[in-house]
């Protein structure tokens, strides 16, 4: 595979949320199109990468860097990063009380089309933008009328940050644990619909836990992560044998180094 | 106690001058309401119901009966506060029906004042029944003041399309008024209300209303009830409901003005398979303090009720919400939910939320919930992550608080009103 220009490159990233340090030194590069699988047991810090990432205030730097686009990622506020086209797909969507989820998706993609020198869209506009995103994931209108995840089952509110995905058209996407808790069918749609965003000018970093998801996402690198370090990296075969020997032998593996 | 002295004084010169002329019956109403208000006295901190309420800005205040306003407002004056869709209005300036801004229909939606002669039988079985005045000093005083309101009738099976609105504003101030309204539906209709008081200065003054529902068996009332008076206002109101089997009450209240407020909300579901839904919305800044007060009495079986309040609090303002819930004996399959949220936007502001269910039957589903907090953590930070700014994040959450409550309302004219409203308030903060 022909390799782009590094989009993000994290390095010595050690990082804590209350006191306890849950990143021991994370590196890593990821170039322009390239799709990689962060894998691990509960507690490795995977979750906490993402978060990171995506500039959740609860986590404190200790140390390293991380750089997005030429940019130093860590120095940006989380809509900065959301609006050079960062994006992150919760674990836990939250719930927004007396916000559909139509006036907030127009919310956030003026957000961007404003960064952008866009013109803003009317909620006319915006409908016709989003009549072929929804139909993607199998939706219809009448979730865009609901306030965000509101009453949204599981399943719902992981499609809802798919299609959120799908209409901010970020470039690096970041999905953590999108799968859990997903039925079959449901596990299918947001693979597919990540497959179809895939480009030479969107990368992903897909944080799970299982492999199943990888069954559908072909990764370019699989990372897996223990104790808060990176203990080993490897190709799309990786998750095969993470599949077929658990987590236990790595985690042996943490301990020792 | 001077000032019940005072009150129970101007209310004697009253009764024996401008309203001597009424009916035997309702002279008997007044003078026993103001025999009870002169026993209860004004309430006081140590009374259960008014642990966080004190009353005594207006115990300790003057106030005297509101004259017929110097000069009648425009129809321009007013327009800020009309609703398009309304296909009847009666306006009422400092109590005073005004004809000449309203437009009533027939005897069925009438000043109170002109029915009570024309319609006696009707408001005498009516007037009175529903509103307490046993341990409520304020409805007491408000009864041995009664004389003008509003009053709508809609008869059995009648079904008034476009809602009907109900105004009334102040213009005076050092005054008190004590507006009465009446709002019957007979069997199986169906009405659209909107009650609004507001003002067109910013007087001192005194607003103490009650207002009765009476919605028959099948009937539907959607009451909507908006508070916007003077920031420098004293209101206190008790809002009364009692509904019939099988049907429905929807009461929507939203409290935007008053130094001080106080609403009673009382509903009696005394026949089977009675919907209530309460939906209350208070967004208070400065020093405002507004107190709700509701009552659910699940007098029949098969009936439920959902409750929804929320509050956005300001600077150093503060709210107070009580929410009982009574389940009588034999009010089986009763399905009762509570929430009342509130949301502080300053370290300084306060709520007091408190729930009160008094279940009395065993095949019953009561749920009730309250939280009291500032905006939440996780919210700003799934906005933001979203590429909107912390200050566009905070103000759309807490849009969408006080837009959770709007959005029930059914009448979109008044939802785009205090739509505006809301929106200006947060743009403000």
């Amino acid at each position: 595979m022909k390799k782009g220009t590094a989009l993000l490159e994290v390095k010595g990233l050690r990082v804590a949320v209350q006191g306890n340090e849950i990143l021991k030194g994370i590196d890593l590069t990821l170039r322009d199109g390239e799709v990689h699988a962060i894998m691990g047991p509960n507690g490795s810090g995977k979750s906490t990468l993402a978060q990171v990432l995506a500039g959740h205030p609860s986590y404190t730097v200790l140390a390293g860097t991380a750089t997005y686009d030429g940019k130093d990622l860590l120095d940006m506020k989380p809509e900065e990063r959301a609006r050079a086209g960062v994006f992150l797909a919760f674990q836990y969507p939250v719930e927004i009380r007396g916000i559909t989820n139509s006036y907030f998706l127009r919310s956030a993609l003026n957000a961007l089309r404003r960064e952008r020198g866009e013109p803003e869209l009317d909620p006319i506009d915006f409908l016709q933008v989003l009549e072929a995103k929804l139909k993607a994931i199998g939706w219809d209108d009448s979730m865009m009328n609901r306030p965000v995840n509101e009453g949204f089952s599981g399943g719902e509110k992981k499609r809802n940050e798919i299609l959120q995905l799908a209409v901010l058209e970020p470039r690096l996407a970041i999905l953590d644990e999108t799968d859990s808790g997903l039925d079959i069918d449901a596990l299918k749609t947001v693979a597919e619909t990540v497959n179809k965003l895939r480009s030479p000018n969107r990368s992903f970093l897909i944080v799970t836990h299982y492999q199943r998801l990888l069954n559908y996402i072909t990764p370019d690198v699989v990372h897996v992560l223990a104790d808060g370090r990176i203990v080993k990296a490897g190709g799309p075969e990786l998750a095969h044998e993470l599949e077929a020997k658990g987590y236990d032998w790595l985690r042996d593996a943490a301990m020792v180094s | 106690m001077a000032h019940v002295e005072q009150l129970v004084g101007s209310y004697r010169a009253w009764a024996s001058n401008g309203a001597a002329q009424a009916p035997t019956w309702l002279k008997d109403l007044r003078e026993g309401a103001i025999a009870r208000f002169h026993d209860l006295g004004f309430p006081n901190m140590k009374q259960e119901a008014w642990r966080f309420t004190s009353v005594a800005p207006i115990a300790e205040g003057s106030f005297a009966l509101a004259k017929p306003p110097a000069r009648i407002p425009t129809l321009e004056d007013i327009r800020p506060f009309l609703l398009f869709e309304a296909g009847y209005r009666l306006v009422f300036v400092d109590g005073f029906f005004q004809p000449a801004l309203s437009t009533p229909f027939f005897d069925d939606v009438q000043s109170l004042a002109h029915v009570v002669t024309h319609r006696q039988d009707l408001v005498r079985q009516h007037l009175g029944t529903y509103a307490a005045t046993l341990d409520r000093p304020f409805s007491a005083l408000n009864t041995a003041f009664v004389s003008d309101g509003a009053f709508v009738h809609v008869p059995a099976k009648a079904r008034i399309a476009e809602p009907i609105q109900l105004l009334f504003l102040a213009t005076g101030a050092k005054v008190v008024t004590h507006p009465r309204n009446l709002v019957v539906l007979e069997r199986e209709a169906r009405a659209a209300i909107v009650e609004t008081y507001a003002s067109l200065g910013e007087g001192v003054y005194w607003t103490n209303a009650v207002t009765e529902i009476s919605a028959g068996d099948g009937a539907r009332v959607d009451f909507h009830r908006v508070q916007r008076e003077s920031p420098r206002a004293y209101h206190v109101a008790a809002t009364q409901t009692h509904q019939g089997r099988d049907s429905t009450v929807n009461l929507h209240t939203v409290a935007f003005g008053g130094a001080l407020a106080r609403h009673d909300i009382g509903a009696v579901m005394a026949g089977p398979g009675g919907t209530l839904i309460l939906n209350g919305l208070y967004l208070l800044a400065g020093t405002q303090h507004a107190d709700h007060h509701t009552t659910i009495d699940h007098a029949a079986d098969h009936c439920e009720s959902h409750e929804y309040f929320n509050g956005v609090l300001d600077d150093k303002s503060r709210g107070v919400f009580t929410g009982r819930i009574i389940v009588r004996p034999g009010a089986q399959k009763t399905d009762s939910k509570q929430t009342n949220n509130n949301l502080l936007l300053s370290p300084d502001a306060h709520a007091d939320s408190q729930p009160q269910l008094e279940i009395y039957a065993d095949d019953v589903k009561c749920t009730h919930g309250s939280t009291v907090g500032p905006l939440d953590p996780r919210a700003l930070f799934y906005l933001r992550s979203r590429g909107v700014s912390e200050h566009e994040a905070r103000r759309l959450l807490t849009y969408g608080f006080a837009a959770e409550i709007l959005g029930r309302m059914g009448v979109a004219s008044l939802r785009a009103q205090l739509d505006a409203i809301v929106r200006g308030r947060l743009a403000e903060s």
